[in-house]
């Protein structure tokens, strides 16, 4: 009897969770380090489109960002559903606004890398090419001639 | 009281919810990075006070590869519809005249550092033009496959003269090697992609 109530009072003891900081800190550390700062917050979607012949963008500091696409769901209600492009936080309403823009983003950088500016266009792959030339347009009447079309690393299978 | 105290140990099992509060403020703020693309240059604009003057350069036709994407998304290379997987060996052809074709571009022989004597066809063109309707993701393909028929040629030229790929010696951080690759992308194998000036085919998608 004594023996059996002294094995049906036994708790089992608690799991240590002291390991637990050293996992999540683990775990934060991957994030740190292999993701990076998002530029903005996104208004339109996107998914990128496909190439092979890709370049890593080196420095961040030369790269500036420019977003087409179609709008978010919350925001179909006010911008539609046709291709737009998003400049920083906000739409752009006209393709011309992009060369003030490049203009604006030109001033903020330093003088000595200003000439080595990238423009990163993050397009979406079903937009048409309308748009697209106008924006390359736009660039061009800005000076900002060098660009880099973003893309997803394609499996070559052949 | 004649009982030795212990030293209190720091209670840390806060420090797993501190940690968890930076972690998950990393995820919602980060984005994994994917920041590769594809490099291009754009011409300079044109000058605006003689917008009306049409260029006048010709070239001759043999060295012309025009390339044509309509709204359809389908090819058409120097007149003749083109599937996309063959673009690639289409451009080649074209840029390297291997056997110094009339039809091809002419080739003359230049002798340049590194890389002894090569034949290269200075004044070739590829011209690109697409619809304002075409889909993005086929005009990328496109001029995907044109950088990748440069890339490949020149990968073919550096691993025959220095027996190295064209990685290699892109990355190499060696100030000769450098000064190779510069030579092999701008002599040897010009990237010379040019896209017409866009003209509006009236309505958007139409055509």
């Amino acid at each position: 009897m004594a023996k059996f109530r002294k094995g049906g009072g036994r708790k089992l003891g608690a799991i240590s969770t002291a390991s637990l900081p050293d996992i999540v800190f683990m775990l934060l550390f991957f994030f740190m380090t292999t993701t990076t700062m998002k530029e903005v917050t996104l208004k339109v979607d996107q998914k990128m489109p496909e190439a092979t012949e890709l370049t890593k963008m080196e420095k961040k500091s030369l790269v500036k960002y420019l977003y087409i696409g179609t709008p978010k769901r919350e925001f179909k209600k006010a911008f539609g559903t046709g291709s737009r492009i998003q400049l920083d936080d906000a739409f752009a309403n006209d393709p011309s606004e992009v060369e003030e823009y490049i203009s604006r983003q030109r001033s903020t950088m330093k003088e000595a890398d200003q000439g080595q500016m990238i423009v990163s266009l993050k397009i979406d792959k079903d937009t048409k090419m309308g748009i697209i030339t106008d924006v390359k347009q736009a660039l061009r009447n800005a000076y900002a001639l060098k660009i880099s079309y973003t893309a997803t690393q394609k499996v070559n299978n052949y | 009281m004649g009982k030795k105290r212990e030293v209190q140990e720091i209670n840390a099992s806060s420090m797993a919810d501190i940690a968890f509060l930076l972690l998950i403020f990393f995820l919602v703020t980060t984005s994994m990075a994917t920041d590769k693309g594809l490099l291009r240059v754009l011409p300079a604009p044109m000058p605006k006070d003689k917008e009306v003057v049409e260029e006048e350069v010709k070239i001759k036709e043999r060295n012309i590869l025009q390339i044509l994407v309509n709204s359809n998304d389908e090819l058409m290379v120097n007149g003749q519809p083109m599937d996309i997987s063959k673009l690639r060996e289409k451009a080649k052809e074209f840029i390297v005249n291997p056997n110094n074709s009339e039809e091809l571009p002419e080739k003359e022989i230049i002798n340049v550092d590194y890389f002894g004597n090569v034949g290269v066809t200075k004044s070739h063109v590829i011209s690109l033009l697409n619809d304002r309707g075409t889909s993005y993701q086929v005009y990328l393909s496109v001029q995907n496959e044109l950088v990748a028929a440069y890339n490949e040629l020149r990968d073919e030229m550096c691993r025959k003269k220095l027996s190295m790929s064209l990685e290699d010696l892109a990355k190499s951080k060696d100030e000769k090697d450098k000064d190779k690759y510069d030579v092999l992308a701008k002599k040897v194998y010009p990237m010379k992609i040019s896209e017409a000036e866009p003209k509006s085919y009236g309505k958007e998608g139409g055509n």
